[in-house]
């Protein structure tokens, strides 16, 4: 371990890009990343299935090299320094990492061995991570046999056996019921609040994004198309304040009249006027008392802070929901693309 | 290199976990050479040179040598599946390792079905000579390795396609075994069939596995079946480490 990297950034990409070459035909799925990324920050990637995000971790875990541009992880190049990165990263993937023939604490030892801690050293560690990791109860079972929440707590283990100092995890949360999801969410919180490694996960859950990371950054098609917290993404596109009246013309006439409201957008849909502004949900009193004076006082009023969706729609004119595809799309089209690039 | 060393013992006893805590399924692994045993050799002619068994037996040896590490690539395509390839691969282990590892493994399994096969037909008309099984063991130990670094080199290059992998083997698999003697002696065949029989490697290493096993000590075909196990194992090795280079 170098130790004139513990004070630069974690995670620095410059004009990062990775192509695939697919049926004679190139697709550009990260282009010109540039990013860095401060050590102990919790950063989310967020975007749809085929986004770029798995790609993205992919190189930065050296499982495979850009096509273009540089990235470095805990101060070490992504191509040059591969086993240095391999040694300071823990990675947990959209799999399974611990093999289903074997015995979940068998896995964590031959993981902490692979890192090269001693037979007793590995031993200890496991135990540690078993209790720490609430999986007392299975960790001497094969791993076929656990639920898949406790596949996921056994594998973010096997992430954390070495103590890394920058922790990948890809799409940790796919696949697991509501409440798993939120333990998952919550053990994610404490062991980045515990360890003070930096944690850099996907997800196209904007929920997730939303509670978990301090950071969030947008990809789409392969490029970031916004990069900041989660609550200033929001804040900057206001609140949405949703009036209902009774007839068409009633909210035609509501609509000319807050159009005057500044720096807001109008939209009226038949008997209905949304309205996007910064601060709504204190505005909304005035207005209404407004309205009520100039004889079209809504029927019905709806004040909603915005999700991550309208911010995902905000910038790219879709909803994230709608681009949604089976989960496990991007992995299959990641290994499909890298398949005709091996043979080609 | 010591990293290499303690990469590969690290990979090759995390693959050999499953078998001591699951011995029954190697033995498992063998049930088609055991009923080839079982229901083949009856109906060998007895032979000038000795029981049919004593001719018999080291060519099913052979065979459940190559049937258990021909499949065992299988065992890499589930972890290629189920996610812990990928996790290995972004540990510190190095690539060869990985590889090398798993195909050393191979001859642990191997050995204990030659032992249960020994064990079987010892009571039965067949004359054990255990330095030569014992040597044979050997020259076997290294074919294992070489057809099961093969055998994942083939996982390797099936990632998302089970049906090639199990293809390839399966077509491989009895044109290797006929060709190669273990069932039929190839003496006598036509000119095309001894050709193809003299560039399997495996011809070498049955006829060096029958010749030890009968307590014979033929200098020559004793060296040339470590040769041709030398052969395939240099081969798999080679071709497995780039192939895991190449993973991703």
């Amino acid at each position: 371990m170098t130790h004139t990297t513990q004070t630069g950034p974690a995670i620095v990409t410059r004009g990062l890009t990775r192509h695939f070459t697919s049926h004679k035909q190139t697709v550009e799925a990260v282009q010109g990343l540039d990013l860095e990324i401060g050590q102990g920050e919790l950063v989310a990637f967020l975007g749809p299935n085929g986004a770029g995000k798995s790609t993205t971790l992919r190189m930065l875990t050296t499982l495979i090299p850009p096509t273009s541009g540089t990235a470095s992880v805990a101060g070490h190049d992504v191509v040059s320094g591969q086993r240095d990165v391999r040694r300071a990263i823990g990675f947990v993937g959209q799999g399974n990492g611990a093999g289903h023939r074997q015995l979940g604490r068998d896995e964590l030892i031959s993981q902490g061995r692979a890192h090269g801690l001693s037979r007793a050293d590995a031993r200890h560690r496991a135990a540690e991570l078993v209790e720490d990791l609430d999986l007392d109860a299975v960790a001497d079972r094969k791993v076929s046999t656990l639920s898949g929440g406790q596949r996921r707590r056994l594998d973010i283990a096997m992430g954390l056996v070495h103590l890394p100092r920058v922790l990948f995890l890809d799409e940790p949360s796919t696949g697991l019921d509501p409440q798993n999801r939120i333990n998952l969410q919550e053990l994610i919180q404490r062991l980045h609040a515990e360890s003070g490694s930096t944690v850099v996960l996907t997800t196209h859950y904007l929920e997730e994004a939303d509670a978990l990371a301090g950071r969030v950054i947008v990809v789409d098609h392969g490029r970031m198309i916004a990069d900041d917290t989660a609550a200033r993404l929001k804040s900057r596109l206001g609140d949405l304040v949703r009036l209902g009246f009774d007839s068409a013309t009633e909210a035609a006439r509501a609509a000319a009249r807050l159009s005057r409201v500044p720096d807001a957008r109008v939209d009226v849909t038949v008997a209905s006027v949304d309205l996007r502004v910064k601060d709504g949900s204190t505005l909304v009193g005035g207005l209404l008392a407004d309205l009520a004076a100039d004889g079209v006082p809504p029927t019905r009023v709806e004040v909603a802070r915005p999700t991550l969706d309208d911010v995902f729609l905000d910038l790219t004119g879709r909803s994230l929901r709608e681009t949604q595809q089976s989960p496990t799309d991007e992995a299959d089209t990641d290994s499909a693309r890298t398949e005709s690039e091996v043979a080609a | 290199m010591s990293t290499f060393v303690n990469d590969t013992v690290n990979v090759m006893s995390r693959e050999l976990k499953p078998v001591w805590r699951e011995p029954m399924a190697v033995v498992f692994a063998m049930i088609q050479p055991l009923v080839f045993l079982g229901l083949f050799a009856p109906l060998l002619p007895e032979m000038a040179t000795g029981s049919a068994l004593q001719w018999f037996v080291p060519g099913i040896v052979a065979m459940t040598a190559l049937m258990g590490a021909s499949f065992t690539g299988a065992n890499l395509m589930e972890e290629m599946q189920s996610g812990s390839h990928e996790r290995q691969l972004v540990s510190p282990l190095g690539r060869p390792a990985l590889l090398v590892g798993r195909a050393l493994k191979e001859v642990v399994p191997m050995l204990m079905q030659v032992a249960i096969i020994v064990a079987v037909v010892t009571p039965f008309s067949f004359d054990l000579h255990l330095p030569g099984v014992l040597v044979a063991a050997l020259v076997l130990s290294l074919f294992s390795i070489g057809v099961g670094a093969l055998s994942f080199a083939l996982a390797l290059a099936s990632k998302g396609q089970d049906w090639m992998f199990w293809t390839i083997q399966q077509t491989l698999l009895f044109p290797t075994l006929l060709t190669a003697g273990v069932l039929l002696p190839v003496d006598g065949a036509p000119r095309w069939l001894e050709v193809v029989s003299m560039l399997n490697p495996m011809t070498y290493v049955v006829d060096a596995t029958r010749a030890l096993f009968a307590g014979a000590w033929p200098a020559d075909v004793v060296l040339q079946g470590v040769a041709g196990a030398a052969v395939v194992a240099a081969l798999g090795l080679v071709v497995g480490v780039r192939a895991m280079r190449r993973s991703s």
